[in-house]
């Protein structure tokens, strides 16, 4: 199972590192979007993969999950949320203003 | 060419109630099982977004004439006010107190001061998830 | 148990929210935070002679015991650092109320100059790694905000590369937390701190590579070379009171970070990580130092400085003895408030000329000597000469690296102390020498008010080198406290 985990962070890096090297706005917050998925995986992946109940008040069973990470992936998604939301109105906002979502004219020059 | 909603009109009356009675059912049944404010208010704003999709935006404004960012405020404000008062009791910030009482019909219940904190959180979620999606929205010019 | 730890976190919060309601009506935003920003800064010099009567205080919040629960902890370090951060938002606050354009008032500053302070102060007084990943978050999305507000073309495009390089620093501190827990299977500090003590020497490979990720992430926001590359642009782009704000705070917070956690936690292979640290830190000065020497904007120099000045706050710690890290402390003290001064005087300066560029102006020193003045102390404060606390704190660093036998930091610091001074100067001689060329009503503008909120800062970075004994010896004592990491590990578990 960790090996599959793995692997499926490793594909969401990859393909959310191609997203960010690419020039659209839209895709760069995409990829941070996917990057973020793929840290949270991979907590959850470190953080021991066990067999048990979910680590609840009325679950009766002999072994539980570590309620730990699943509490801190919570609290990361949150505020990934939050900034999620920020990111994409900022940069509808920078489309607006300059009229393209090329980061190559985005660039700006040394000298301004 | 103007097209008629009448499907997605009909559909949407059905599933926002629904998604709204499952999201109530949801905030409650927070705290000791899957649920809580968090997800209850993501709901919420799923089907008060659906209710902005499918008809006007303007005439559901008009429907739900909330400020959003005031009540982002008063969500913030209930769950600071709710952590503030173990305070009072001398015990440090954020410590909860709950006890059970037997109501006639409902049987059992659990009155916890992890409720107010969860109302909070609900309206901060709802409120900035509809901010967000409306401010974007909106700037059609 | 003591709810005081709280109140530094707990006041801007509440704050913030309350502002919301009064999104309409300015002056009442004025006067409420102008109200809170002075208690706080009072509260903040309470708590710190509270702890240093009595020690270290902590605070399990929700009554959860300490390794469970997420517990908030108040050393001299930090609450030095929360007293300064105080001051030096309380400086911005003001300069803010006489500068800050109307309309970016109404779009909530004041609400997100507290939810600022709030993450600013939580990160300085948190024990718990997560916890301090959180207030980072507070603190680096109020700063997106404050950064992007009311943006022109210019602002947004920096802003949102602030922003993503930010976030993708994030992810990194993300992974770098679950590499620690699955190691350790702790996040408090005080319980990392111990469980990481018993682990063998030998065997120990893997939590040198998480000290080093934990180095690089908080590198990434304390600005660091090679990671500075986002600091001059997006710190030039928003007006002078938020970008003194951020240029006093934000890095301060990755670099009392990178103190906190090799002190504290890695202390298992220093040979290694203090060496990475004194090596980056050679580089960052150098590299910061000579970007300000070859621009010629009054706002990009001062931004690029600090680049160079946080090379010199991790220095001390690189040595790695009480005095060293005094002399960070030190340094950290005397460059939080002397370069939100600077700022400041490039904001009035800005008013006065309405250009940052240099090469724009000229002989402001005959039509407003008085800003000239002082700003050449502080020019000159910042670049060491005695008797300001310049001078002190990098005199600290200086004996620390000879008795440790550092020669060659010790050499590329007081070189980087000498291009300082050299671009303080060409600063002065552009701006304020020469033969006046403004207008007849630039002439006119009166800049007194944009003084004010600076003056203090002039004199307590004076103070501070006039009175060095009792300064340093307060530094001191928090330095030795951190290199003790028992007091620290034993306040938090109660063992």
């Amino acid at each position: 199972m960790e090996i599959l985990m793995i692997l499926t962070v490793g594909v969401l890096v990859s393909v959310s590192t191609y997203l960010l090297l690419t020039k659209s706005l839209l895709r760069v917050v995409l990829g941070l979007l996917l990057l973020s998925h793929a840290a949270h995986l991979l907590f959850l992946t470190l953080a021991g993969l066990k067999e048990g109940a979910p680590p609840l008040l009325g679950e009766e069973a002999a072994s539980y999950a570590d309620p730990l990470p699943q509490a801190l992936i919570l609290t990361a998604i949150v505020i990934g949320f939050g900034v999620t939301a920020f990111l994409l109105v900022l940069s509808y906002r920078t489309y607006k203003e300059h009229k393209t979502d090329d980061l190559d004219q985005l660039r700006g020059s040394a000298d301004e | 060419m103007r097209t008629n909603f009448l499907m997605l009109h009909t559909i949407t009356r059905i599933v926002s109630f629904i998604i709204l009675s499952f999201s109530i059912y949801l905030f409650f049944a927070g705290h000791n099982n899957p649920g809580g404010g968090f997800i209850g208010g993501l709901m919420t704003a799923t089907a008060l977004l659906l209710l902005y999709i499918s008809f006007d935006i303007k005439k559901i404004k008009k429907a739900i004439p909330f400020d959003y960012s005031t009540i982002i405020a008063i969500g913030l404000l209930i769950a600071i006010v709710t952590g503030l008062n173990s305070l009072l009791f001398g015990d440090p910030f954020l410590t909860q107190y709950f006890e059970y009482y037997t109501v006639p019909v409902l049987g059992e219940i659990e009155l916890t001061t992890a409720l107010p904190f969860d109302l909070g959180i609900y309206l901060v979620v709802v409120a900035v998830a509809l901010l967000s999606i409306l401010t974007i929205a909106e700037d059609d010019s | 148990m003591n709810n005081l730890v709280l109140l530094p976190v707990l006041i801007p919060f509440l704050m913030g929210v309350i502002l919301i309601f009064f999104k309409k009506n300015i002056p009442v935003q004025r006067y409420i935070s102008g109200i809170t920003s002075s208690a706080l800064l009072l509260l903040a010099a309470y708590i710190l002679y509270v702890i240093y009567q009595d020690g270290i205080i902590t605070l399990e919040l929700g009554n959860w015991p300490a390794p469970f629960g997420i517990v908030l902890v108040g050393d001299l370090f930090s609450s030095i650092m929360v007293l300064l951060a105080s001051i030096v938002a309380m400086a911005c606050l003001f300069f803010a109320f006489q500068t800050l354009h109307h309309d970016r008032e109404k779009f909530y500053f004041y609400p997100f100059y507290f939810f600022l302070l709030t993450g600013v102060n939580g990160s300085f007084l948190t024990g718990d790694i997560f916890n301090l990943f959180v207030f980072f978050e507070v603190m680096l999305l109020s700063s997106f905000v404050l950064l992007a507000m009311g943006g022109k073309k210019y602002q947004l495009r920096e802003s949102f590369k602030y922003v993503v390089i930010s976030t993708f620093g994030s992810m990194f501190f993300i992974i770098a937390v679950a590499l620690l827990y699955s190691v350790t299977g702790t996040l408090n500090f005080a319980h990392l701190a111990q469980r990481i003590s018993e682990v063998d020497p030998a065997n120990n490979g893997i939590l040198t590579v998480i000290a080093i990720l934990f180095f690089l992430v908080f590198g990434l926001k304390g600005a660091l070379v090679p990671l500075h590359f986002w600091l001059p642009n997006s710190y030039f782009a928003p007006p002078t009171a938020v970008a003194a704000l951020l240029g006093g705070l934000l890095t301060k917070v990755g670099v009392y970070s990178i103190i906190r956690t090799n002190t504290l936690i890695f202390t298992h292979n220093q040979d290694f990580t203090l060496n990475i640290i004194l090596i980056l830190a050679g580089l960052t000065m150098f590299f910061g130092v000579v970007g300000a020497v070859s621009k010629f904007d009054f706002k990009r120099i001062l931004a690029i400085h600090i680049v160079s000045q946080v090379g010199y706050m991790i220095m001390g710690l690189g040595i790695g003895t009480a005095m060293a890290i005094a002399g960070s402390i030190y340094i950290i003290a005397h460059n939080m408030i002397i370069k939100t001064a600077l700022f400041l005087f490039s904001g009035a300066t800005e008013t006065v000329t309405g250009t940052t560029n240099l090469k724009k102006m000229s002989g402001i020193l005959k039509t407003h000597p008085y800003l000239g003045w002082l700003f050449f102390i502080a020019a000159i404060s910042l670049a060491g000469i005695p008797p300001l606390s310049g001078f002190f704190s990098k005199f600290a660093l200086v004996l620390g690296g000879l008795e440790e036998q550092r020669y060659f930091i010790v050499f590329v610091s007081l070189v980087v102390g000498l291009l300082t001074l050299f671009s303080m100067v060409k600063i002065f001689m552009y701006v304020f020498w020469g033969s006046p060329t403004i207008t007849e009503e630039q002439k006119k503008t009166k800049v007194g008010k944009l003084l004010l909120p600076a003056i203090p800062l002039v004199i307590i970075s004076f103070l501070m080198g006039v009175m060095a004994e009792p300064v340093y010896l307060l530094f001191e004592a928090a330095a030795n406290q951190m290199l003790d990491p028992s007091i620290y590990i034993n306040s938090v578990l109660k063992e």
